[in-house]
């Protein structure tokens, strides 16, 4: 499958996975070639009749990759995806950010996970904005463009109910309970997030939201723009010298902005004010 | 110092950002750092002659020959100037 500029394929031992890959991701075009390689394979041979676990295995490899049992064999084909962007693509600066797209400008949200740019993303493109993307947003060191990827949207926990209530009309994928990360539901990205995925924005606001919060909001000086990246980028190293231009460029081009928020409702309504105050 | 050509230097408020060629190390820098690169210059000086130049060029109230000292260290320390 395609998404934005990036063709994954996904392999597996067990059909179910790929099954529920097929389904979630129907809309997406096929590439004619893939830039990186998912597999996901039984641990152990007799696993694959005992006890089922998946594996993750990719063109990139970490030690880490615990095995997941069978039931989240499609959060392991997601997590496979994460990683393989996350330590192979050398095209694009990747940063760990959330994106929506609106007349053609985009706005970042980058935070620790539990941050909610995850949930905001899914919230604001509810509210008619382009999802570009929920985990990954890439910038081109050529043009300073910001691209989508916008892959399923991993909602967790709390996220999950809230996300239900602001959208009834979107597709979701299973429930998945108990995961190293609580309860995960995938969000499929609506069509007008994966028609216009091959088309990029200029990158208009950033913000780093914090949940938990008395609203507010503070702007956030251009150094500790820069070392935030670098902390939230996979291959800023990598990259080297372009990656230096390319997050320069963005730290320069782009305001920067901290919210904290006590609950969505806030957050969407201060992301609105400042989107405005643009 | 380092060659010119092997940094890429950008300013951020009160951060210099320096981009080291040679090792792919980003460096974040603040003041005196960048006033002592810009001092020492390529052909680089010794200890007597940049505690002169930079007494030339900037308000050095405070001036501390041991302060100065360990900045340089911590830029010998950091591959950004050599110690002849």
């Amino acid at each position: 499958m395609r998404i934005g500029p990036v063709g994954f394929r996904i392999g597996s031992d067990w059909r179910a996975p790929v099954a529920a890959l097929e389904s979630l991701y129907a809309a997406y075009p096929k590439p004619a070639i893939s830039d990186f390689t998912v597999r996901l394979f039984a641990a152990r041979p007799w696993r694959r009749f005992l006890r089922p676990s998946v594996t993750i295995e990719g063109d990139f490899v970490l030690p880490e990759a615990a095995p997941l049992p069978l039931a989240q064999g499609l959060l392991a084909a997601e997590m496979g995806m994460n990683l393989q962007m996350a330590l192979g693509q050398r095209h694009y600066l990747l940063l760990h950010a959330s994106a929506v797209e609106r007349d053609g400008r985009a706005l970042l949200m980058t935070g620790l996970s539990g941050a909610g740019k995850s949930t905001l993303a899914a919230l604001l493109a509810a509210r008619g904005w382009r999802l570009m993307g929920d985990e990954f947003v890439l910038v081109d060191p050529e043009t300073g463009l910001i691209h989508a990827f916008p892959r399923l949207v991993s909602l967790k926990n709390q996220a999950i109910g809230v996300v239900e209530a602001a959208w009834p009309e979107a597709r979701f994928g299973p429930l998945m309970g108990g995961t190293p990360k609580g309860d995960i539901r995938h969000m499929v990205p609506d069509a007008a997030a994966v028609d216009a995925m091959h088309v990029p924005a200029l990158p208009a606001l950033l913000l780093f939201p914090g949940y938990g919060f008395a609203a507010e909001n503070r702007a956030v000086p251009q150094s500790e723009v820069f070392v935030r990246l670098t902390q939230a980028s996979t291959n800023y190293v990598a990259l080297g010298e372009r990656g230096f231009d390319a997050l320069t460029r963005l730290v320069k081009a782009v305001p920067a902005r901290a919210i904290d928020y006590p609950d969505t409702d806030s957050a969407i309504a201060q992301v609105e004010a400042l989107w405005a105050a643009l | 110092m380092a060659r010119p050509e092997s940094l890429r230097i950008v300013h951020l408020d009160s951060f210099t950002l320096l981009y080291h060629r040679e090792s792919g190390i980003t460096h974040l820098l603040t003041a005196p750092a960048p006033e002592i690169l810009a001092a020492l210059g390529e052909a680089g000086l010794n200890r007597t002659a940049l505690a002169a130049k930079l007494a030339a060029h900037y308000d050095l109230a405070d001036f501390d020959e041991a302060a100065l000292a360990e900045r340089l260290d911590e830029l010998v320390a950091a591959g950004l100037v050599s110690a002849a």
